[in-house]
């Protein structure tokens, strides 16, 4: 596997697609390649996090510690962003993420992450607008919660 | 210790003096002899005119009495040269063992020094005065009495002479020595008065030396190297100007000297003259005075060279002497003396009266009363210059007070030696002391007392210690094993270990060590069982690697037939560890062997290309970024400044022709492809051919390595313990894969896995307690650090443990743990605690609360009244 590769995989990536192969090329060689067998972890919910991963292959399960265990909550595919949370608001890892398939990633430090985000303002707006999109999912989560548990007191009562 | 360098001189030294004077005067007749031998040859035996020679009843003709005198000669030069090399010989053995002494008595006098008195003596000046200033001592030694004596006798005998010939004569040589005795002391004292002032600065130099290297982190966080250079440019320059007077005054001296012998030429000209023209002195009088005045030189000039070094000497030795005996220096019958049979339990009380500690002024301890029935647990509490850390010192021995005493079981406890309170007492400090040497070493500090079993006695040992009392030095062996078993309660040195493992595990500290072991090197020689235990290890290991996919992914196992491509191209070539400094890794490609592998393999032309096509990306990849950023010291091969060098570089030249290039563009191409990684850089440089022709070359580096570099590397070999690798990679024996999620943690954790499983946790262990832990401890972190100095206190088991805020370093967790295991590790022993804060003291028995150097409360924890009250509200003032 070379850069190269990891080059042609990245451009086929939404995010990427705009963005010229030299830089991307730059952000291949200062990443890690990196390789998971099923249910072995990309990273674990509490963990400092210093990198962000880019899935290349494969199925990912993001998982969140409950009283009752651990509960998935989503499948990442391929193309998919995760871990850029704890790099950008410097919090303890909030999801632990296990490859589902065999998995293949590009592990971004948080430095490199930052340096991509900070010269390419597109990156920056397409995250913005993920992370606008995940925030409204979970108010609507939340609020369909709240309404429930409102109704389990008043049934109560 | 003698007040002058004579009185020193003649105490330890006089038999031998007398020996070397004794030497010198007998040197005399032969030294004539050799001179009186060829005027007989010459007005004798050469001139001839007598027939028959007569030589102690002997007749001989002129040959033979020729070839007799020039015998004689030649014996007589043999012994004038032997005596001469013997009293050199002599003198020098002389002047050694007075330097040993004196550097040994100063040594021994640092160790009695009162503690307070190491705040106004510098490290730096310490060493200064007994390496650098002593030196000179020694070589006065040898000549402090034979020179006077000698060059006097000479200089009287020939004055003697000169008076025989002429009295008014006689007076005309000397009559300028009195003005020469007046001048040039005055002279001396001045130069000596600035020689004095130039030894002070150098120690100054000195000491700001060792400021700079202690201080180094804090010059370059404030940005004041400038400034320090000023100031040492500055101390330079004192040094310079003192030096400067002082050759002005020296060259003055010697300037007086020399005119003055010239003068005596003169007056025997002018006062000798006259009377031989008017008669009443003959010529041939006058010019044997004049050659009697020529050899007065020689020994004038001796005694006054003698006369300045003396000088010289008296002050230097007077100097570093006087720093040397401060007041209140420890009694020399409490450092050394064995400990006496009615020495204290220390089991039933210890007591304080009236204890008083003053400190320039400022009162540490100011009338501390207690009483403290033992054994017993007592916290010490109170903050910054409450005087607990003065308290603790006093308990623990280790500084007497000012007045007042502290009783143990009723004796008085600063009376009782040393060799009681060092090893009934343990003392930790914030921070102590951790020594040079292994891990091992450090923690049987405490049980060095006395050599308790010697060395079977050799010739060897015998003179050595014969030569250390020679020189007043302690007749003491350093390698006989010093260890008290005893103490620690060890049955026989073999169950050192399992003592050694319990305290390590007291103190928290065996993973640290046991992975000290794991990264430590062992000579398989040395330890063969170890290593042939290891080669299993490595065996086993690649049995679960084989066995099992998930883990054979994890780890490129070093195989002489194959390409390792998580391995540098470097390491690739030279396919195993540089055991010296002949063969630098990191300039594989400069060295003239390694060139001439990569030649006559083939394989120079190819790895040329690949630094080309490497350097090409590189600039692809970095030249955009500014020079400062993080990326290229993290993932460049070319450092920022020299990309525009690189990038004249590959415009100038032409692929096709790479190995005609100049040898350093060479250098610089191969230099780059030697650090590629090729699955971690992933960039394709690195194929399939390439890396048959590495392995081809691999190969012939070893079969054709030249005489001169054999054993400069040790080889991986799948079947042989590599000793320049560390322990845990002889078992690996690959690299751990790149690109394999956790791939470091879980091929280590396995490692451990297979120690574990085939016992060998203690014998690593051992290799850990090896490790070396740097001049003042600087290779252990610093919670490493306080375990250590604390494990070394526990190991001694002493009755009473003084614990100076020791475990501040620690995270919180093994701080409970270890108090926890140390209390129990004390049961029916006295442990006195200083805490900085008082969230411990419900724990112990008794609680001292310290304010300005008094008792503010005492009493047990529940007697001190609710949180917030009398005692809490002391501690919370900090």
């Amino acid at each position: 596997m070379t850069i190269h590769k990891d080059v042609e995989a990245l451009r086929r990536i939404p995010l990427f697609a705009r963005i010229d192969p030299a830089r991307l090329k730059l952000l291949a060689f200062t990443s890690d390649r990196l390789h998971f067998e099923p249910g072995e972890r990309l990273c674990s919910e509490g963990e400092p996090g210093d990198a962000a991963f880019i899935i290349l292959e494969g199925t990912a399960r993001v998982l969140v510690r409950t009283p009752e265990g651990e509960l998935e909550v989503a499948r990442l595919g391929e193309h998919a962003i995760v871990g850029e949370i704890a790099i950008l608001c410097n919090v303890p890892r909030t999801a632990t993420v296990e490859a589902a398939t065999p998995v293949t990633v590009l592990r971004i430090s948080k430095d490199g992450f930052l340096h991509l985000v900070s010269q390419f303002p597109q990156i920056a707006v397409e995250m913005m607008s993920e992370l606008a999109r995940r925030l409204h999912r979970t108010t609507q989560q939340l609020k369909e919660v709240t309404s429930r548990l409102q109704k389990l007191e008043e049934a109560r009562h | 210790m003698e007040p002058t360098i004579f009185r020193f001189v003649w105490k330890y030294s006089w038999r031998q003096q007398l020996v070397i004077l004794g030497l010198t005067v007998g040197t005399f007749p032969v030294l004539y002899a050799t001179l009186e031998l060829p005027k007989l040859i010459v007005n004798r035996a050469l001139a001839g005119g007598v027939d028959v020679y007569e030589l102690y009843g002997v007749a001989l003709d002129q040959t033979g009495y020729l070839f007799v005198l020039c015998g004689a000669f030649l014996l007589l030069v043999s012994v004038a040269g032997a005596l001469k090399y013997l009293l050199n010989v002599y003198a020098g053995i002389v002047a050694e063992r007075m330097l040993r002494r004196l550097r040994y008595q100063l040594y021994s006098q640092i160790l009695r020094f009162p503690l307070p008195y190491f705040r106004k003596l510098s490290q730096g000046e310490l060493v200064q005065m007994i390496n650098a200033e002593v030196e000179p001592l020694g070589g006065f030694v040898g000549e402090a009495f034979a020179t006077p004596a000698f060059q006097g006798g000479t200089l009287l005998t020939i004055l003697a002479f000169v008076f025989v010939q002429d009295w008014l004569l006689g007076l005309a040589a000397i009559a300028l020595y009195p003005l020469q005795a007046y001048i040039i002391p005055k002279l001396q004292r001045q130069v000596n008065e600035l020689g004095k002032q130039r030894v002070q600065q150098v120690r100054r130099n000195a000491e700001k030396i060792g400021e700079t290297a202690s201080g180094i982190v804090d010059v370059h966080a404030n940005d004041t190297s400038l400034f320090e250079r000023a100031r040492f440019s500055d101390q330079l320059a004192a040094v310079f100007s003192i030096r400067f007077q002082i050759y002005k005054k020296k060259f003055l001296i010697k300037f007086i000297n020399n005119f003055m012998a010239q003068l005596g030429p003169f007056f025997f000209f002018t006062i000798g003259g006259y009377f031989v023209i008017q008669g009443e002195l003959t010529l041939g009088a006058l010019v044997a005075v004049l050659n009697a005045h020529k050899d007065l030189s020689a020994p004038w000039k001796e005694l006054l060279t003698w006369y300045q070094t003396m000088y010289d000497v008296k002050i230097k030795y007077e100097q570093v002497v006087a720093q040397f005996v401060p007041p209140g220096l420890k009694d020399l019958r409490l450092l050394d003396a064995d400990p006496p049979e009615d020495a204290p339990e220390f089991s039933r009380e210890l007591r304080a009266i009236q204890l008083v500690l003053e400190d320039e002024g400022t009162m540490l301890l100011d009338g501390v009363e207690f009483a403290l029935d033992l054994p017993l647990r007592v916290a010490v509490l109170g903050g910054a210059g409450s005087g607990r850390h003065a308290l603790g010192l006093v308990a623990a021995g280790l500084l007497p007070p000012t007045s007042g005493r502290l009783l143990m079981d009723g004796r008085n406890l600063h009376e009782l030696p040393e060799s009681v309170l060092g090893r009934r007492i343990g003392y930790v400090g914030n921070p102590s002391h951790i020594f040079r040497g292994t891990i091992e070493a450090n923690l049987l500090y405490g049980l060095l007392h006395r050599p308790v079993r010697s060395r079977p006695p050799d010739p060897e040992l015998e003179r050595y210690l014969r030569e250390a009392r020679r020189s007043g030095n302690l007749p003491l062996d350093p390698a006989a094993d010093w260890v008290d078993d005893a103490q620690a309660g060890i049955p026989d040195p073999q169950a050192r270990f399992a003592r050694v493992r319990r305290v390590l595990a007291l103190v928290r500290l065996e993973e640290d060590v046991y992975g000290f072991g794991l990264r430590g090197r062992i000579a398989a020689q040395a330890e063969p069982q170890l290593a042939r235990a290891l080669l299993e290890a490595r065996q086993s290991m690649l049995r679960r690697l084989a066995r099992d996919p998930a883990l054979a992914r994890l780890v490129e196992p070093f195989d002489p037939a194959r390409y390792n491509s998580n391995a540098t191209v470097a390491e690739n070539l030279l396919f195993g560890t540089p055991a010296d400094g002949r063969i630098d890794l990191d300039r594989l490609a400069e060295h003239p062997y390694v060139r001439e592998v990569l030649e006559r393999t083939g394989l120079l032309k190819p790895l040329l290309d690949v630094g080309r096509r490497l350097a090409e990306t590189m600039l692809e990849l970095f030249s955009e970024l500014p020079p400062d950023h993080e990326y290229f010291r993290q993932f460049s091969f070319i450092d920022p400044e020299r990309l525009p060098e690189y990038r004249a570089l590959l415009q100038r030249i032409d692929p096709a022709a790479l190995p005609r290039l100049p040898r350093a563009d060479q250098d610089r191409l191969l230099a780059l492809a030697l650090r590629l990684v090729a699955a971690r850089h992933r960039l394709g440089l690195i194929d399939g051919p390439i890396q048959d022709d590495v392995v081809a070359a691999r190969r012939w580096l070893r079969e054709h390595l030249p005489a001169d570099l054999q054993g400069a590397v040790t080889f991986f070999d799948p079947h042989a313990y590599n000793d320049a690798l560390p322990l845990q990679e002889n078992v690996l024996f690959g690299k751990v894969a790149w690109g394999q999620g956790q791939a470091l943690e879980r091929v280590t954790a396995l490692v451990r896995e297979l120690l574990e499983e085939m016992g060998l946790h203690d014998q690593v262990l051992r290799v850990g307690l090896g490790f070396e832990c740097g001049v003042g401890g600087s290779r252990l972190a610093l919670a490493q650090r306080q375990k250590l100095a604390l494990a070394r206190e526990v190991m001694k088991r002493p009755a009473l443990l003084v614990l100076d805020n020791a475990l501040a370093a620690l995270d919180p967790a093994d701080q409970e743990a270890i108090r926890e295991a140390l209390f129990a590790e004390f049961d029916g022993r006295s442990l006195l605690w200083i805490l900085a804060s008082p969230e411990w003291s419900p724990h112990f028995d008794r609680v001292i609360v310290m304010e300005h150097g008094r008792i503010a409360a005492i009493g047990r924890f529940d007697q001190l009244g609710p949180p917030g009250g009398a005692g809490a509200v002391v501690v919370h003032a900090d």
